[in-house]
């Protein structure tokens, strides 16, 4: 597989935890957004950072306003899906999965890290970024690149003097590609532990390969984004990155912890698109933000419970900015157990990610068909 | 039988029905008898304790309970796995956890998958039929299948069909009506109160039986007519052939060989069936208890010639790990922060991927989880300040006089990490580097320091082999 710096690139952020996108894309001027929300958490529409007549972001969102000015950011109303469980990690699960109705176990980004790269030619086809790996990104066999902090991200890594690590993993490599012949297990063993310390070596010549004059904070998701930056504009070959930002739930104490989450993530995002335009590489890049469920419309006083439908961010100067889908009714007599109902399944979402963005089939990724927005350009020149 | 086999047997016996044991042990159990250490295990004296649980909660009060986070409640698990005496108990609760699956992901309150796997630590080694319907009427197994939603007007098939299919007999031992039978007899046992959750408070759950929820009708279920009940239910299901096969193949999969994943057992012949065989008929003839299986499967030569042949959970690597180097013993306030290590090799305790638990054998290995574990076994082993790591360098130094060949280097490290069985590939590689810097000498601070700084750096390699991914 041949990749170049003009094939089509997703960066997807989860918020976890639950983002209250009312909140976040304030309905000001309805009432019943103001009759729900009492406790410290109603934004004014003195304070809203206007969109229009209707909707404005939370004031914390300065530098994505500036985006979504310059027609670089989307916003997807009513993301969701029927008979949302309101449970995290369930919530989670199914967006991970898209499995709605049943428990799955793959992840929708790994098996579009498969269709990316058939062949696992690249194993930093797709990179996470934190602990661990999401299901989101689970596949068995498709190797994916999970970098907890890509300064000092690799294999042995207790061994402190660097010479001696290198011939360790010269080592390795050798004990590693020997597995052939000793087993199926053995040699799938064998073949991802090649992946892994290949993967690792590509992104250490990466980090070398990068500078750049953009100031990232010093906050959890500017790092994260800070890395993806680093390894998307040395151009390794990676299509899909993945990272996430936690601390969403607020059923308490919502204002002053939504206000720190969005305005670190609002200068992180900004900072991210800076370097890559400095770099001259943001023009094949999508970065896409989703939460497993939007927050209860009432508030609880001081926080907001879980809720049901939720929306997305899409930014990226191959985005069609501005608002798409609808906006659900506030409405109480519309709502569902209090909750916003969804009106365009998430999957939909992917599929124009995947089909119109990557330029993959959908289908056997969200396994079905589902309603398409138009809220992405492809790729001009892309192969 | 060498003294060499028979140490490799031990070794083997305690990363089985335990989490490993370190040489010195080892070898107080190669003295004292294979037989004899197998009944201990199994039935271990009642003076031989467990982990000290009030001294953990007098100082960390918080990994009692827990809502919505399964940190507190997977570090309290931690501390019991790495600090008892008595392991196969707390392999036996992690094999109900395997097989029992159940998820705080939906339960939303681990509170109570805390008290289920207590249960099993409890009661993991006793009687089968006792398990079964303590597993029915356990409000985190209710809620997770939604048997509390199972109503005479309108039966929930969740719980009947995961008892049949995941729980007991197997797919392809029942019908479609007897998985709806099954949720019948089921009606009415469910939970209270019905208190509603809020965001840092968790009513605690008990089991109740409504009778007016409960549906008395006539039932048929696997050839039987009557008004049958829950118990009634499990009685039947314990009639069948394919029950003791079915339990017994979970047993050889979890302690002796990986089998197919689980879905494919009803396709896939097992891996031995005249093992399964023999332990289906001892766990029928005790009456479904299990203590005389896995005093059977222990002493079984099936058992004795499996060595190495199962993938090491991301669970067992940890706990195996940290009782070797003897880190994080007793309670530290690092515990909850190791106690998501094994959920970053995509084990996490008490939340399981689904119902079916699991995928175990080849499915713990990808290119994240590879890196996680060799870097967690390799950070330890490498630091020669841990005091099992400590052990292991005397023992070295103390093998061969001052001076020491780079072949003898190798062959103690390999023999103390298990002993494990290395390729001559692999054993040549790991003599080529220790080569690289020659021989090694403990005579005086400056050596000694030297060469138990190479003894470190040697173990972290080990712990890279594929070898060493096995155990």
């Amino acid at each position: 597989m041949t990749t170049s710096s003009k094939d089509p690139v997703l960066v997807v952020i989860q918020l976890s935890g639950g983002n209250d996108y009312m909140n976040s894309v304030v309905p000001y001027a309805d009432g019943h957004y103001h009759d729900a929300r009492q406790g410290g958490l109603r934004i004014g529409a003195d304070e809203v950072l206007k969109i229009d007549d209707e909707f404005g972001l939370h004031p914390t969102m300065g530098p994505l306003k500036e985006l979504y000015d310059q027609g670089d950011m989307a916003l997807i109303h009513g993301v969701g899906y029927p008979n949302s469980p309101r449970s995290h990690f369930r919530s989670m699960d199914i967006w991970h999965t898209c499995e709605p109705n049943k428990v799955g176990t793959e992840g929708w980004a790994g098996r579009a890290i498969r269709d990316l790269d058939p062949a696992g030619e690249n194993p930093v086809t797709g990179v996470y970024i934190g602990q661990g790996l999401p299901r989101s990104l689970v596949v068995s066999g498709v190797p994916v690149a999970s970098v907890a902090d890509l300064s000092t991200y690799g294999l042995l890594t207790s061994i402190e003097q660097e010479q001696q690590r290198d011939k360790m993993l010269g080592r390795f490599v050798n004990m590693y590609g020997r597995a052939i012949g000793t087993g199926a297990v053995r040699e799938y063993l064998g073949r991802t532990g090649l992946d892994a310390l290949k993967g690792a070596d590509i992104l250490k010549e990466g980090l070398g390969r990068y500078s750049s004059e953009v100031e990232y904070g010093t906050e959890q998701i500017s790092r994260n984004l800070r890395d993806i930056a680093t390894i998307h504009c040395a151009d390794l070959g990676t299509r899909l990155f993945y990272t996430q930002l936690i601390g969403f739930d607020t059923h308490a104490n919502q204002q002053p912890v939504f206000e720190k989450l969005w305005t670190d993530l609002s200068r992180a995002i900004s900072d991210f698109w800076d370097d890559l335009r400095a770099h001259n590489a943001d023009d094949n890049v999508v970065m896409f933000l989703f939460t497993e469920f939007g927050r209860r419309v009432r508030d609880n006083g001081s926080g907001s419970d879980h809720g049901a439908g939720g929306g997305c961010f899409v930014i990226g100067p191959n985005v069609r900015g501005g608002m798409h889908g609808e906006f659900p009714s506030i409405n109480p007599k519309d709502l569902d157990q209090g909750d916003l109902v969804p009106n365009h399944d998430f999957r939909g979402v992917y599929s124009t990610l995947l089909e119109d963005w990557l330029r993959l089939d959908a289908v056997p990724i969200v396994d079905g068909q589902f309603e398409k927005l138009s809220f992405v350009d492809p790729l001009v020149g892309a192969a | 039988m060498s003294n060499h086999d028979e140490i490799a047997l031990m070794a083997h016996l305690m990363r089985r029905a335990g989490f490993g044991a370190d040489r010195d042990q080892l070898e107080r159990l190669v003295a004292q008898g294979y037989e004899e250490t197998v009944e201990q295990l199994v039935d271990p004296p009642a003076d031989v304790p467990r982990a000290d649980i009030d001294e953990l909660f007098r100082y960390m009060p918080s990994l009692a309970s827990g809502g919505p986070d399964t940190t507190p409640g997977a570090a309290n698990w931690l501390y019991h796995m790495v600090n008892t005496q008595r392991p196969l108990e707390e392999k036996m609760a992690l094999f109900w956890h395997h097989v029992f699956a159940t998820g705080n992901s939906k339960v939303d309150n681990d509170n109570h998958l805390i008290a289920q796997i207590d249960m099993w630590r409890d009661h993991g080694m006793g009687n089968y039929r006792d398990l079964l319907v303590m597993l029915a009427q356990n409000p985190a197994m209710i809620y997770w299948l939604d048997n509390h939603e199972n109503h005479k007007r309108a039966p929930n098939e969740n719980w009947g069909r995961e008892l049949l299919e995941l729980f007991s007999l197997g797919v392809g031992h029942y019908t479609e009506k007897d998985v709806f039978e099954c949720a019948r007899a089921f009606t009415g046992w469910t939970i209270g109160p019905k208190m509603p959750r809020v965001p840092n408070h968790r009513f605690f759950f008990q089991y109740e039986f409504r009778p007016e929820e409960h549906d008395y009708g006539q039932k048929e279920f696997l050839g039987h007519r009557g008004n049958f009940d829950g118990f009634d239910i499990i009685d039947i299901i314990l009639e069948q052939p394919a029950c003791p096969r079915f339990i017994v193949r979970h047993l050889y999969n979890f302690f002796v060989a990986d089998e197919t994943q689980v879905p494919a057992w009803n396709i896939e012949p097992p891996r031995d069936p005249e093992a399964i065989e023999e332990l289906a008929g001892v766990f029928v003839d005790s009456g479904f208890e299990l203590k005389p299986v896995l005093r059977t499967l222990f002493n079984s030569d099936f058992f004795k010639e499996a060595m190495f042949q199962k993938v090491r959970s991301p669970i067992e690597t940890v706990v195996g790990t940290l009782r070797m180097t003897g880190d994080l013993q007793g309670v530290q306030r690092e515990l909850p922060q190791v106690s998501q290590a094994s959920a970053h090799m995509g084990q996490s305790l008490h939340n399981p991927p689904s119902v079916e638990g699991w995928q175990t054998g080849r499915d713990w290995i990808n290119s994240g989880a590879v890196v996680g574990r060799i870097n967690f076994v390799a950070d330890r082993v490498s630091n020669t300040e841990l005091p099992g790591v400590r052990r292991i360098v005397e023992r070295v130094a103390a093998s061969n006089g001052q001076q020491m060949t780079a072949d003898q280097l190798v062959d103690q490290c390999v023999d103390l990490v298990g002993p494990l069985d290395v390729s001559e590939q692999t054993r040549l590689e790991l003599i080529s580097h220790a080569t690289e810097e020659g021989p090694l000498s403990w005579a005086g601070d400056d050596n000694w320091s030297r060469s138990s700084e190479r003894v470190g750096e040697m173990l972290a390699l080990i712990a890279a082999t594929t070898e060493y991914q096995f155990g």
